[in-house]
């Protein structure tokens, strides 16, 4: 089914999300990818503040090019999700509502997802100039050092994904 | 013998990261073209037709064609009848990549220790093969290569006995457990013989040959359309939500090996695979 959703996430979207959805999103998505997940984490567990609050928010896995003068930001696809799942767990307890990515998630992340009700959709890959249209506004927020995997607040406008995996752990990769 | 100033080989390096990040060979779009005709799930068709219509609002807007510009790999195929002049041709070459991903607006994704994970800021240094062949000229590939497939890729250190079946069946197996994570529609170079560190040197050689381009061994070509059959089967799809294309190409690479061995090396591509060759 197609539908279009305005973020941040309610517990009544999510519920209303099924694997296989054509969803196109419009509203505030941060991007963070592994060095930006390491030290939220770390952050964490020195028991200090994250840069933004994960309630009801949806992370997009991305590490941009560089923007041309004129332009939002630059080419802007998913990166491997999978490579964020030791870190996700602890992201989904603190109100972490939605992901977006590409390729499989472990059955941890599976499990946390159905407890904390939040829902894992997938960009295509290898499209980021193309996606990179829906960006409209973009800043960094925190961990400028870090350089592409800083995390940035992006406002996007009809963002194209198919959610992969639902909050009641349906998996679209694992179709028969 | 021929001098060559370095500066000449940078400039080279420098105007191809730019150009192969931005559009892909003809090749490659022409197999792209290609899948979506052969493709019938209905999502796997809009999805190729999306990658399509990305490649061309990269050449056209001038936006990277995916954010993962890659590791730069140059591979230096050197005359021996070549003298270098002007300083250390390996600084040059990563003045050259350094360049290309700054002032192509190319990402910046190579840290400089694989622990400590420092970003260098400009994408270097390179991964640089080298080999002396006969002639004055220098051929320069450059295959800058996105990890989310390098991640995926393997070597199988396989018994003489396992044959060709282990082969395929190691082929097979890798594109399968990769899955949605390569970006497929992937291309698979596969080097097989030689030693452990030579199989994946081919394998990753192999990605940079014409795509749809079948290997000159009559038993070899024959295994790159058995092992793209097999795969094809698989019914992983374009962005792995299912489909018939799931690669575009087998691109076997050999090499004489031990009488003990049968080494194995499988290098997944994304779509994306860049690849381009220059002659100085």
């Amino acid at each position: 089914m197609e539908k279009h959703i305005t973020l941040p996430l309610t517990n009544e979207l999510v519920s209303s999300l099924q694997a296989g959805d054509m969803v196109y999103l419009t509203g505030i998505v941060y991007s963070a990818r592994d060095a930006a997940h390491k030290r939220m984490i770390e952050t964490l567990e020195k028991k200090e503040a994250l840069p933004f609050d994960l309630k009801g928010q949806t992370i997009y896995y991305l590490g941009p090019t560089p923007a041309r003068e004129g332009q939002v930001i630059g080419s802007a696809g998913p990166t491997t999700a999978s490579r964020m799942d030791k870190y996700t767990p602890a992201l989904l307890e603190l109100g972490l509502k939605g992901m977006i990515g590409k390729g499989k998630r472990s059955p941890q992340v599976i499990d946390s997802m159905k407890k904390n009700h939040a829902v894992y959709f997938a960009a295509v890959g290898g499209a980021g100039a193309l996606l990179s249209r829906q960006i409209r506004k973009s800043r960094v927020i925190a961990y400028e050092d870090l350089g592409t995997e800083a995390i940035r607040e992006m406002y996007v406008e009809e963002f194209p994904v198919i959610v992969v995996i639902d909050a009641q752990g349906t998996d679209l990769y694992q179709r028969p | 013998m021929r001098e060559i100033d370095v500066q000449t080989i940078s400039d080279a390096v420098r105007e191809l990261c730019i150009r192969i990040n931005y559009e892909l060979s003809g090749d490659m779009q022409e197999a792209l073209m290609k899948a979506a005709e052969t493709e019938t799930s209905e999502l796997g068709g809009k999805i190729l037709g999306i990658l399509e219509e990305n490649l061309k609002v990269a050449k056209e807007e001038q936006i990277p064609i995916c954010q993962d510009t890659g590791m730069a790999v140059v591979f230096l195929e050197i005359g021996q009848e070549v003298h270098f002049t002007g300083g250390d041709l390996e600084e040059a070459v990563n003045r050259g990549v350094a360049r290309g991903y700054t002032e192509g607006y190319l990402r910046k994704s190579v840290v400089r220790d694989p622990l400590d994970r420092v970003n260098t800021g400009d994408n270097t240094p390179a991964v640089i093969h080298y080999q002396i062949v006969q002639g004055d000229q220098v051929t320069i590939t450059l295959a800058p290569k996105g990890f989310g497939s390098e991640n995926m890729s393997r070597v199988c250190m396989l018994k003489p006995a396992d044959g060709e079946e282990g082969v395929l069946n190691a082929i097979v197996s890798a594109v399968k457990e990769a899955g949605p994570n390569a970006c497929p529609p992937v291309v698979v170079g596969v080097g097989i013989g030689g030693t452990f560190e030579k199989c994946a040197l081919l394998a990753k050689k192999a990605l940079t040959r014409p795509v749809g381009s079948t290997s000159g061994k009559p038993h070899i070509a024959e295994l790159e359309r058995k092992a793209l059959e097999r795969i094809n089967e698989l019914k992983i799809g374009p962005a792995g939500l299912g489909g018939r294309v799931t690669a575009l190409a087998v691109q076997i690479e050999t090499y004489p090996t031990h009488i003990a061995g049968l080494p194995v090396g499988i290098n997944i591509c994304c779509h994306v695979n860049r690849h381009i060759r220059t002659v100085i």
